[in-house]
């Protein structure tokens, strides 16, 4: 075998975390390369121009999470991200009126005064402690996660650091910690506010990428964990990359062969390659193989553990583990290349509330409906969505005069009633389509062209299980010592040398970076 | 859209609009608010001083409080003892939550036997009906409802006197009483936040703009000027006032305990009624009472002799911004930082650098001398100064 194809490490997969991983460890002067399936890297963060002109975030479409000490180490700036401003909420109601919140604190109190004066204040406090929650578990999400039964003296200094972070939150702080990891987001935001669309706006937060409704207990973490977005410092500021988050992943990509990462797209890796238990290198579909001392898995835990390894190098805990993780993917996404911007009903014309996001949310009833048409079988008839117009706050998305609007849909689940086919499909895009255009009405007829995935088709392009967006649930039982699995949460697999670096990790999903981070972190301790 | 995108407006921009030569506005409770008129706001603080002015207080918080509890309401939020005050009666107060830590403070008219009405820095709404469960009262927010002009200065009483159905002689320091002016029935309250001779008009938003024209009429003769919120800052400055947001965090919007503070560590022991009722802070308050205050919020003299020698030393005059500033200036004594000022500015009155600060105990005390830090030609240098009881301007005629 030539030295071209022995490396110091291999990752597969060459989305977010691959890519980051591939960063740090080239940092670290390895010799490293990524091998990424498709022909385009980026994994579920990628811009494409599904149709002449018209450039998509076809898959995750605005950024926030993604760690800042990422951002410095890698500069990513200086390799083409650039944050643009996403500052509003509209949430059209069906009797005409609206909800809107937005980038300023003063217009935002303004507009929630009307609805309820009680909340319009309550908001302010409500958005102190969810900031002060996501600082105090902003240390946890740069921790490689301890195992509390085990005694190792790494795992116990890490509970120590642990025991001693919680302690420090107060006990304010440690309560709320408590409550938004058991409560529902409904019941915990009955806590706080009155107004019933404000509610569903804040809690449609705790459903995103899960297949729970707004009153499963649980879904308040998710709600946290969306508030743990920092830009610039400032929580739970959402923004929206330049060019489409295409460009977070070529940025962390350009800055990863700055540093003599190779990265190798149309290279779909067939299987792990073990001796004596420990990595070796891998085999490439083509039957190609590389080879490397450390191999590095960006992909979710089933395709890390089921597709990649020959069980018999897995033992039986782990495996049972990692097929009972739950993938579950509960929602969909509908892109669309418009003629003109929908003109809503509540809001006539064009103004700033196009440059923000628009919520189908006008009730925790509505979206716990939605949840339950998924429940038993079907994609939501009444579907919540998450729609923001890219071309208004990046003109170059769309030809001038045109727009794209990105719709995040919930509820479609991938196990659907007799399976997903392309007439269920268009029947879910048409769904979508018709439910914002009772609050847009011009909508129908500005669509151009429309790309309608479900949970199957994000599985099958980008290789997400079941289509889930967080590569698996943010559920509790699936987070921090427990991601992905019991004794397997600190990036290390049973097979030395075999790594995993995906958002199945710690701490998950979102375009955060972290696990790719953290699992390089462990690499390199480990070396 | 449904609410117009931008800030609210006071019953009263319809005039002060006009008035505003240099564009210098500025938010207040989302509000656009005048900071000053003319293109400085020296003539202003002069009114103020000595003649009078008319400022527009309508960003305000207002809520009326009515019911049979609305005084074991306000008794249970308050750290004053409202139940002893008497109809008519106006009370400064501060507000803690149940640690003792300030939450706002602002002014409770008592209207009535079971009438009130509350002013706020901050919203308060949530923190009323919060305390209000169970009880027999009714909590309506006024703050758009209601304009507010405060007239203060020497002449205020003069102008005044000029335009009200009722002399206003008669009324007494932190007083309320009912009047009219140009036909519309309002309040005049002898309050102010100028430390001077002063009042403030409650006045139905619809009747706001007939009110302003028959007080700016009757003053001209007497000197009246709008002033905007650069003139009121100085004047507070001077009657050493404590201000939410600039001198202290309220205890519900802070991030970290040590930037909460108890209306003893903010120089409020006079407005807290120990001996009443249980309500919100008590307990910490006594607890707080016996073993004495970690801070006090005091005056801050600059010595104008080392203040002027360190910028002689670079060949420059001494130079205090125009403007009266709102920043954290580091207090030292001996070399060790023992507080900081949160506010300051040139009295054109005193003829003196002042500043209100938090000091840490025992450092407190009446005449101490510190140091202030100053930053002369982008050097942080430190000049003598000297700790003063407040309010530094205190006038005869503001009780008289």
């Amino acid at each position: 075998m030539s030295t071209a194809n022995r490396y110091d490490a291999i990752v597969i997969g060459g989305g977010h975390n691959g890519l980051v991983n591939a960063a740090y460890l080239a940092r670290a002067g390895k010799k490293v390369i990524v091998l990424e399936s498709r022909d385009l890297l980026g994994g579920a963060a990628v811009s494409e121009q599904v149709f002449p002109g018209f450039t998509f975030s076809v898959y995750s479409y605005v950024v926030s999470l993604l760690r800042p000490e990422i951002v410095r180490d890698l500069d990513l700036p200086r390799h083409g991200m650039q944050i643009l401003p996403l500052e509003s909420t509209v949430t059209p109601l069906p009797d005409g009126d609206y909800l809107a919140m937005w980038g300023d604190a003063d217009l935002t109190r303004r507009e929630l005064y009307r609805h309820s004066p009680l909340d319009a204040e309550a908001i302010v406090e409500f958005g102190r402690l969810m900031s002060h929650m996501a600082r105090a578990v902003k240390p946890i999400l740069s921790m490689i996660p301890p195992d509390p039964t085990s005694l190792s003296p790494g795992d116990l200094k890490g509970l120590l650091r642990l025991g001693g972070h919680l302690q420090s939150l107060g006990a304010e702080r440690f309560h709320a910690l408590y409550k938004l990891m058991t409560m529902s987001s409904s019941d915990y935001l009955d806590e706080w506010f009155e107004y019933g669309p404000l509610k569903a706006t804040k809690s449609a937060s705790g459903i995103i990428g899960t297949f729970m409704g707004p009153r499963s207990p649980g879904s308040a973490y998710v709600l946290l964990h969306h508030y743990m977005g920092e830009i610039d410092g400032a929580y739970r500021a959402w923004g929206f990359c330049k060019g489409g988050n295409g460009t977070i992943s070529n940025a962390i990509a350009a800055a990863a062969r700055a540093r003599g990462a190779v990265l190798r797209t149309g290279a779909p890796v067939k299987q792990l390659l073990v001796r004596g238990h420990r990595a070796t290198g891998v085999v490439l579909d083509t039957g190609e193989e590389i080879r490397a001392p450390v191999v590095v898995s960006a992909l979710d835990a089933r395709r890390t553990f089921l597709d990649l390894v020959d069980s018999r190098e897995l033992p039986d805990e782990l495996l049972r583990q990692v097929r009972r993780f739950r993938f579950r993917g509960s929602s969909g996404k509908v892109n669309l290349a418009l003629s003109e911007l929908p003109d809503f009903t509540c809001m006539p014309g064009v103004g700033v509330h196009h440059r923000g996001a628009f919520s189908i949310s006008p009730s925790v009833e509505y979206l716990e409906r939605a949840y339950d048409d998924a429940k038993h079988g079907g994609f939501s008839r009444r579907p919540y969505m998450d729609i923001v117009f890219p071309s208004m706050i990046d003109p170059g998305m769309a030809p001038a005069g045109r727009h794209v609007a990105s719709i995040f849909v919930q509820y479609a689940p991938y196990h659907i009633d007799g399976g997903w086919n392309d007439a269920k499909r268009e029947a879910f895009g048409d769904t979508v389509v018709d439910t914002l255009a009772e609050y847009a009405p011009n909508l129908k007829s500005a669509i151009l062209h429309r790309q309608v995935l479900t949970p199957v088709d994000i599985e099958a392009t980008t290789g997400l299980s079941e289509g889930n967006i967080f590569q698996g649930e943010l559920a509790l039982q699936q987070l921090f010592f427990l991601r992905p699995a019991v004794g397997w949460a600190g990036y290390r697999t049973p097979i030395a040398g075999y790594y995993q670096c995906g958002s199945s990790t710690h701490p998950g999903g979102g375009v955060m970076g972290a696990p790719g981070k953290l699992a390089a972190q462990r690499i390199l301790a480990d070396a | 859209m449904r609410v117009p995108h931008s800030l609210k407006t006071t019953p009263f921009h319809a005039r002060t609009a006009r008035l505003v030569q240099g564009q210098t506005w500025r938010r207040w409770s989302g509000y656009a608010a005048a900071s000053c008129y003319e293109f400085t706001h020296d003539r202003e603080y002069t009114a103020i001083r000595s003649t009078a002015a008319l400022i527009d207080v309508s960003p305000l918080y207002k809520y009326r409080i009515t019911g049979a509890d609305a005084t074991r309401l306000l008794d249970r939020v308050v750290t004053r003892n409202v139940g002893k005050a008497e109809p008519g009666q106006v009370l400064y107060t501060s507000w803690c939550d149940a640690r003792g830590k300030v939450i706002d403070d602002g002014t409770i008219s008592r209207l009535g036997e079971q009438s009130y009405r509350l002013t706020s820095a901050e919203p308060g709404l949530r923190w009323l009906h919060r305390n209000a469960f169970g009880m027999q009262v009714a909590i309506e927010e006024v703050s758009e409802a209601l304009g507010a002009l405060a007239l203060q200065g020497p002449l205020s009483r003069t102008v005044l006197n000029a335009v009200a159905r009722d002399p206003v002689d008669a009324l007494g320091y932190f007083r309320v009483m009912d009047n009219c002016i140009a036909g519309v029935d309002l309040q005049v309250s002898r309050t102010g936040y100028t430390g001077d001779l002063g009042y403030e008009l409650w006045i139905p938003a619809d009747g706001a703009l007939a009110v302003w024209d028959a007080l700016m009429a009757a003053g001209r003769e007497h000197g009246l000027m709008p002033a905007g919120i650069w003139a009121l800052d100085v004047a507070r400055i001077e009657a050493g006032l404590v201000m939410l947001d600039v001198d202290y965090h309220s205890a519900l919007r802070a991030v970290i305990e040590a930037q909460k503070s108890t209306p003893f560590e903010l120089s409020l022991d006079w407005s807290v009624a120990l001996d009443k009722a249980p309500y919100n802070g008590r307990r910490a308050l006594l607890a707080e009472k016996a073993r004495g205050p970690a801070w006090r919020f005091v005056g801050i003299e600059v010595d104008w002799d080392s203040f002027e020698a360190l910028y002689a030393a670079v060949g420059l005059a001494p130079a205090i911004p125009a403007v009266a500033w709102r920043a954290s200036v580091p207090i030292y004594r001996e070399d060790r930082q023992v507080g900081y000022a949160s506010s300051g500015c040139w009295s054109p009155l005193l003829k003196k650098y002042l500043m209100l600060a938090h000091l840490a105990a025992p450092h407190f005390a009446a005449d101490t001398p510190v140091e202030i830090e100053v930053t002369v030609e982008h050097r942080r240098l430190r000049a003598h100064a000297r700790v003063r009881k407040l309010p530094f301007f205190d006038p005869p005629r503001k009780k008289a």
